[in-house]
């Protein structure tokens, strides 16, 4: 039970955002350099979960809550097969833990995982200041401390606007989940969807078929699929010419289609509606929503940094919009009026966050089982 | 759906006289009620025994009745005032819902057209008596720890024998825990079963599995007249099953608790609140956790605004009161707005960016043989509660609040036990534990042999640890030679200056200290309690100091 304990003060890291603010802090994890886009998630459980989360791909989080790790972590809480976030800042992050199913320390799992980070930062100060500016690209070092190379490498940095990732952590191999005689034979596009969106499509006694990213149409028609899924990932939607493609051919199936997150976005975009880039997203667990068919609420978990724009929905008119966000009244969830697909821009098998929202799953798997009748 | 048009004159019932167990917390709360339902244009009535309130404050209400809390007052003041149309009475305690559970069997307010609003008296009932309350859990679905009634010595052995030691005797009809008592060795379990029997009036106890060592949370919710349900807090434990909560030391946001352990307590939670019956309000849920294989069992529901509600809406800046007084009245969760941000929806959960710890303060010097051992009977006389950007600097500040000479994690009641001695010490849960904890470090005891005897959560000792090594790293420098990383580190940590002053080589000034800090710019900092950790820009905050 006796866990090292790293003397404090060993260290010390830097964080240097675009706009040229510079926080000093403690090296955390792997010692090294690296870069993103700077992001804040206000969850204050499910760490391991935010950190595997394919749709971090390419982002630097900051953790409002002030202590991470303390529970350490744990093979299965997982959301993928490795660590998706660019680098972690956080006020303290913890190497020692209790949890008697935990495996590792997050110093430890952090390393291994190759997870530059950064501890001892004013967090509060860092979040109102991308609140107020706005998402923009970072470095953080803890080998480089010279202020002006940081610079120059954080330069180098591309703009998440316009940026395809899906492909890249998307599967490389079609694969398959579930009983294979269930006749919900679900095709699921994989962006880098959340192993924990899989599962609860399989707990309902789905039968899944994971296709590559950039898998056409027949490919998919030829596993004689009863429904479509279109999955969360990382990056602008806008930039996904070949998957808005598909998604148009999915719609004309006109079999039950669903989308989460990125797949809501890709959705919309199938219907010419237009996503933006957000000033600094939705990254938490606790987002409030609204369901305008029933008039009930839900607390939700979201991690999106693009949009799809009000307008733009309200104008198109084969969409309806079903939920929204008590917050901002952005878009949250919309269905087309002509074809049986909707989807959702939050995470409703929401791992980590409340379960409110897993009644969609339910209602998913019942359209398919009543398309099938 | 907009609120209930119908209401136009509340009577509020307050607790009356402060006693151990039910202290200003209700004051708070009323207080917030009258306030949050004269916003709305609607009169408030009030009854208090307690003058030394700040609810009985000749502006809070429209009237203000200071009468004893009996059915006659209450009779009274519905004959004085016959608009009235509607009573809260969840905002008092159990003190107010006991006397308006009383006034409505006698038909008092049926004969007055008065409603009974935010609250549900099958729900009390069934919250309360504890056979009811594990039916309905067990018929949900719900765990329980094993536990049946008995009626005699020997049915009481019997079942003792069956469920096994360790085990609660708890008396049924008692106030306060009253002749309630745990069970640790064969020998014990006589007297304490007689002692039940003895204390309750009705010659019944229940006997129930004792959790040592299982970890213990609260969570406050809301729910609205549309079912809508938010956690408005979830609290950790520091101790563990067997201290009444309000002798705990209590943290909040949960420290120790993975995601899918909060998960399946707040899909239980919620359970729970609807099974209840159906009323829109505050309530508060107790759980206790198996940190071996995280299995979780309910241990208690409080469908009313409680002494923790008090508590949550000062940690989260959520307020519970008010806003549950609004939902009383017909509002839903998503037709109010968050009170702090003023533009987002009070429909939320509140996101934490800082530790709260909640440190009960006790007076035995001041009641001579009393039995200073903490259990199931809640003893403190006070409570304070400190903010901090770390767990470390959250319990000291509250330490140092305590004003009882703790200055800090240290120097309180200065025990000059061996190591040896203070291991034992620790086994039993009393006043000073978290102060001998800190002690048994700084005697070499390690980390391990801690948690062993007080089955603590290792993460709160490893935290506690840490002051401990930041003392002797201290304790090696005066005045002259502290070096400016250790002081700013130390101040993170929550040492206050006199604490820094006591502790180094020689004897040091505070003044010389305070003048060394400032000049090395290692000054105050103010941070807001805002509800959304930062998201969002808030309009009526309140701050905390702390050290960036």
């Amino acid at each position: 039970m006796t866990q090292p304990h790293k003397p404090t003060g060993t260290q010390t890291a830097i964080l240097m955002l675009e706009d040229g603010n510079v926080f000093y802090g403690k090296a955390f994890g792997k010692i090294g350099t690296t870069t993103g886009e700077i992001c804040f998630n206000t969850g204050m459980t499910g760490y391991q979960e935010v950190f595997t989360d394919p749709s971090y791909t390419g982002q630097i989080v900051i953790m409002n809550n002030v202590h991470t790790g303390n529970y350490g972590t744990y093979e299965k809480d997982v959301e993928s097969n490795s660590v998706k976030i660019k680098g972690l800042i956080g006020r303290n992050l913890e190497d020692r833990f209790s949890r008697y199913t935990a495996d590792k320390s997050l110093q430890q799992y952090l390393e291994e995982q190759n997870i530059v980070s950064i501890e001892d930062v004013d967090t509060r100060a860092l979040v109102t200041h991308v609140r107020t500016k706005g998402a923009m690209n970072c470095i953080i070092s803890s080998e480089i401390l010279d202020e002006a190379k940081l610079k120059e490498e954080l330069a180098k940095v591309p703009s998440m606007e316009g940026l395809e990732l899906a492909s890249t952590v998307s599967t490389t191999e079609a694969y398959n989940m579930g009983d294979e005689n269930s006749p919900v034979r679900i095709a699921v596009m994989d962006f880098g969807t959340k192993l924990n969106i899989l599962q609860c499509m399989v707990d309902r006694g789905a039968y899944l078929k994971v296709f590559p990213a950039k898998t056409k149409i027949e490919e998919l028609k030829a596993f004689n699929p009863a429904g479509y899924f279109i999955s969360n990932g990382p990056g602008d939607p806008a930039s996904m010419d070949y998957a808005i493609e598909t998604v148009k051919a999915i719609i004309n199936e006109k079999k039950p289609t669903f989308g989460i997150c990125l797949g809501h976005q890709l959705l919309a975009l199938a219907n010419d509606i237009t996503t933006f880039k957000m000033h600094h997203g939705h990254r938490g667990l606790n987002h409030p929503v609204k369901n305008l068919v029933t008039g009930l609420c839900e607390i939700t978990t979201q991690n999106h940094g693009f949009g799809v724009d009000p307008e733009a929905v309200r104008k198109a008119a084969n969409v309806e919009i079903t939920h929204v966000n008590l917050n901002d009244e952005s878009i949250e969830g919309i269905r087309l009026k002509d074809r049986p697909a909707f989807s959702v821009q939050y995470h409703p098998e929401s791992t980590p966050g409340p379960h409110d929202s897993r009644y969609l799953f339910d209602d998913f798997i019942n359209m398919i089982k009543a398309s099938l009748n | 759906m907009p609120k209930d048009n119908s209401i136009k004159s509340v009577l509020i019932v307050g607790s009356g006289p402060i006693v151990i167990g039910q202290a200003c917390e209700f004051d708070y709360s009323g207080s917030q009620a009258a306030r949050s339902l004269r916003e709305e244009g609607i009169e408030v009535i009030l009854i208090n025994s307690n003058p030394a309130t700040i609810m009985t404050d000749p502006m809070m209400a429209d009237r203000v009745y200071l009468l004893p809390l009996t059915v006659e007052s209450i009779e009274q003041i519905l004959e004085e005032n016959p608009q009235i149309d509607a009573v809260l009475p969840t905002m008092g305690g159990q003190t107010a819902l006991n006397l308006c559970k009383e006034a409505d069997e006698l038909g008092v307010w049926e004969k007055n057209n008065v409603r009974m609003i935010g609250v549900d008296v099958k729900a009390i009932d069934t919250a309360e008596d504890r056979e009811k309350f594990r039916q309905l859990m067990i018929e949900i679905g719900v765990g329980v720890a094993p536990s049946k009634v008995a009626n005699s010595l020997l049915e009481g052995k019997e079942f003792a024998q069956e469920i096994g030691i360790p085990l609660v005797i708890r008396p049924s009809f008692t106030l306060g825990g009253t002749g309630g008592g745990f069970v640790n060795t064969k020998e014990e379990l006589d007297a304490a079963l007689e002692r039940g029997l003895q204390a309750s009036p009705i010659h019944e106890v229940l006997v129930e599995k004792a959790l040592i060592g299982w970890k213990e949370y609260e969570l406050e919710l809301l729910r609205d007249k549309n079912d809508n349900v938010v956690i408005i807090c979830t609290v950790e434990n520091f101790d563990p099953m067997g201290v009444h909560t309000g002798d705990s030391i209590t943290v909040a946001p949960a420290m120790t608790l993975s995601d899918t352990a909060f998960q399946n307590m707040r899909n239980m939670a919620i359970k729970m609140m609807r099974s209840l019956g159906n009323f829109a309000g505050g309530c508060n849920v107790q759980f206790a956790l198996n940190p071996e294989n995280e299995e979780i069992i309910s241990v208690e529901i409080n469908p009313r605004v409680s002494r923790s509600s008090a508590l949550a809406s000062k940690a989260t800046g959520y307020p519970i009161a008010k806003i549950a007084a609004k939902l009383a009245i017909g509002y839903t969760l998503d037709e109010l707005k968050n009170q702090i941000t003023q533009t987002t929806s009070a429909y939320f959960e509140p996101a934490l960016d800082y530790v709260i710890v909640k440190m009960p303060r006790w007076n035995f010097d001041k009641f001579k043989g009393a039995d200073d051992r903490l259990g199931l009977q809640m003893k403190s006389v006070g409570e304070v509660m400190s903010i901090g950007r770390s767990f470390t600097e959250a319990v000291q500040k509250a330490c140092q609040s305590l004003e009882n000479n703790a200055v800090g994690l240290g120097y309180y009641g200065q025990s000059v036990k061996h190591a040896e001695e203070l291991i034992e010490y620790i086994k039993v849960p009393k006043w000073d534990r978290i102060f001998r904890i800190k002690d048994a470090l700084m005697a070499g005891v390690s980390v391990k042999t801690i948690v062993e005897a007080t089955k603590i959560d290792r993460w709160f000792i490893y935290q506690i640890q840490d002051i401990v090594n930041m003392e002797k790293e201290l304790a090696k420098h005066d005045m002259q030679s502290l070096p400016k990383e250790l002081l700013k580190e130390a101040k993170r940590m929550g040492f206050g200056d006199e604490q820094i002053c006591r502790i180094m080589k020689e004897d040091a000034s505070e003044d010389e200290l305070y003048e060394k800090r400032k000049a090395w710019g290692i000054t105050r900092v103010y941070k807001m309690v805002d509800t959304c950790s930062a998201e969002f820009e808030a309009k009526t905050p309140y701050f905390y100091s702390t050290f960036e």
